[in-house]
């Protein structure tokens, strides 16, 4: 096919990994760069016009979620986000803290760093990937500090339900706090803020610059500064803001949300389209995760071949995935979330994570399927299992 | 950091030598662990006079690397005597492939792992 021989082009379909960033957002991150340079703490007219930026910044990312500007908090991303919302809420207090099976590695270790001094438990999911709700019913207590769920899985794309967690947690005990990793789903799925304590986005998965989040905080009362420093961020994030980034993602955000719905349903075509047309086409197939799911998450299984092979021979084509979690490719594991939704040890080995983009086209997807058929021939040949 | 690897892994990876199987194998051994996510499976003819390898031939569960190892290794002992394949080290096979990414240093001990059990089936046969 013609499109094959432009071989010099990259097909990148790994954005649930990073995104390219928005021409834009590139030009929002020069301009201040180059003239904004100030100190947003500074008194002079300088600090004031990098100020205005940053407010200006917060304010459009505030009413994106429906918060208030008090309410964001500028962190370096979705990993600091995540560690500031857990040990934040959690460093002054003694009890109970509740996640999933599922959750991003940013969560998960930093549960695991809390082992020593609070009671931990990890919620089940069914083989789907969504929450044992009843488990969670019976887990939340009186000594409940916190929920920290994924909205959506970064791996399969499974999207919780946000609201009955919600509302399960606070009929349980009100006081309990609800976080969730929006990372993923920030800007591809509704997100309404009701209900929900804590909330960590960030700004690389929308084609925004990297090492820039956010945390949504309701009452920055009941979360503690866990790096100490100046009073930036509401005394609750010290060290000079990172305007350019913070500009250039308050861009991205904007143009996001503009685009919101258009976007979701240009990938939600596109992830039917190609999820179909590989079930149908190549034997041996299994989607993981539900059909309903993230707008721009493809996880599937290619049973008797191993993942990272069948991402290399992609890779000699220009085509870009991963196995799982781009975070565990170099960890020899087989993916925890698969694992957790009950599969079997060389199903969680075998699988590829295609995650699309606005930029991503139907010419690119059916490329990716004639190399993926060939690709996959070849490995089943090496392979003296099936 | 992305998994490098060198220009021999991948010819290796992309162009296995002895793939397959052999017909009247003396001996089949599968060696691994699913669990981990790579497994080979190696088939040995040995001239009963000589005890030369003259056929060796292996398919695999694995990464890239896992592929490529699998192929080495049967590159180096093919036409060696079981006494001098039974003295390869992994290193050897590191070392003919330009060298592996260290996360990726076990599928050279898997590799030799599985000629030995294979030698060591044929020894007892």
């Amino acid at each position: 096919m013609d499109y094959a021989k432009k071989m010099n082009e990259i097909i990148y379909l790994d954005n649930a990994a990073t995104t390219k960033p928005l021409q834009e957002v590139v030009d929002t991150i020069k301009e201040a760069q180059e003239n904004n340079y100030g100190n947003p703490s500074s008194l002079h007219l300088l600090g004031i016009q990098a100020d205005n930026l940053l407010s200006n910044a917060r304010k459009l990312i505030a009413e994106s979620i429906g918060a208030n500007e008090d309410q964001i908090i500028f962190t370096s991303g979705g990993t600091e986000s995540n560690n500031l919302a857990i040990k934040g809420s959690t460093i002054r207090k003694k009890g109970k803290v509740i996640t999933t099976k599922i959750e991003h590695p940013s969560i998960l270790n930093t549960f695991k760093s809390l082992e020593n001094n609070q009671e931990i438990v990890y919620l089940d999911v069914n083989e789907q990937g969504f929450v044992d709700l009843e488990q969670l019913k019976k887990e939340v207590d009186e000594n409940t500090i916190i929920v920290s769920i994924i909205h959506a899985n970064n791996e399969i794309g499974t999207i919780q339900l946000i609201e009955e967690i919600s509302e399960i947690i606070k009929q349980k005990n009100p006081k309990t706090l609800f976080h969730i990793d929006a990372c993923q789903s920030f800007t591809k799925t509704d997100l309404t803020i009701e209900g929900i304590d804590l909330v960590s986005i960030n700004s690389h998965k929308i084609h925004g610059p990297k090492g820039i989040g956010a945390l949504f905080v309701k009452n920055k009362k009941l979360l503690t500064q866990i790096e100490q420093g100046g009073h930036q961020e509401f005394n609750k994030r010290p060290g000079t803001e990172n305007l350019p980034a913070i500009a250039g993602f308050a861009k991205a955000v904007e143009i996001a949300m503009n685009e919101k719905d258009k976007n979701i349903q240009l990938m939600k075509n596109l992830q039917k389209y190609f999820i179909d047309k590989v079930l149908n086409e190549i034997t041996n197939t299994k989607l993981n995760g539900p059909k309903d799911r993230l707008c721009n998450n493809i996880n599937i299984t290619f049973s008797f071949i191993e993942g990272e092979a069948l991402l290399m021979m992609l890779n000699e084509k220009n085509i870009c995935v991963s196995t799982g979690s781009a975070c565990s490719s170099k960890v020899l594991e087989a993916s925890h979330v698969i694992l957790a939704l009950g599969k079997k040890y060389e199903d969680a080995h075998g699988t590829i994570r295609f995650s699309l983009s606005k930029f991503t086209t139907k010419e690119e997807l059916d490329y990716t399927i004639e190399q993926l058929k060939e690709a996959v021939k070849v490995l089943r040949k090496i392979s003296h299992l099936g | 950091m992305a998994l490098k690897y060198s220009d021999k892994v991948m010819d290796h990876f992309l162009h296995p030598r002895n793939l397959g199987d052999i017909k009247n194998a003396d001996v089949e051994v599968i060696e691994g662990n699913i669990q981990c996510g790579d497994q080979i499976q190696m088939q040995l003819k040995v001239n009963p006079e000589t005890k030369v390898i003259e056929d060796i031939k292996f398919k695999s569960f694995g990464c890239a690397s896992n592929i490529a190892t699998a192929s080495a290794i049967t590159e180096i002992a093919k036409d060696k005597t079981i006494e001098e394949a039974k003295k390869i080290k992994w290193k050897d096979v590191s070392e003919s492939l330009g060298g592996l990414p260290q996360i990726k240093e076990h599928c050279s001990i898997l590799a030799v792992e599985t000629l030995k059990k294979a030698i060591k089936e044929y020894e007892l046969k």
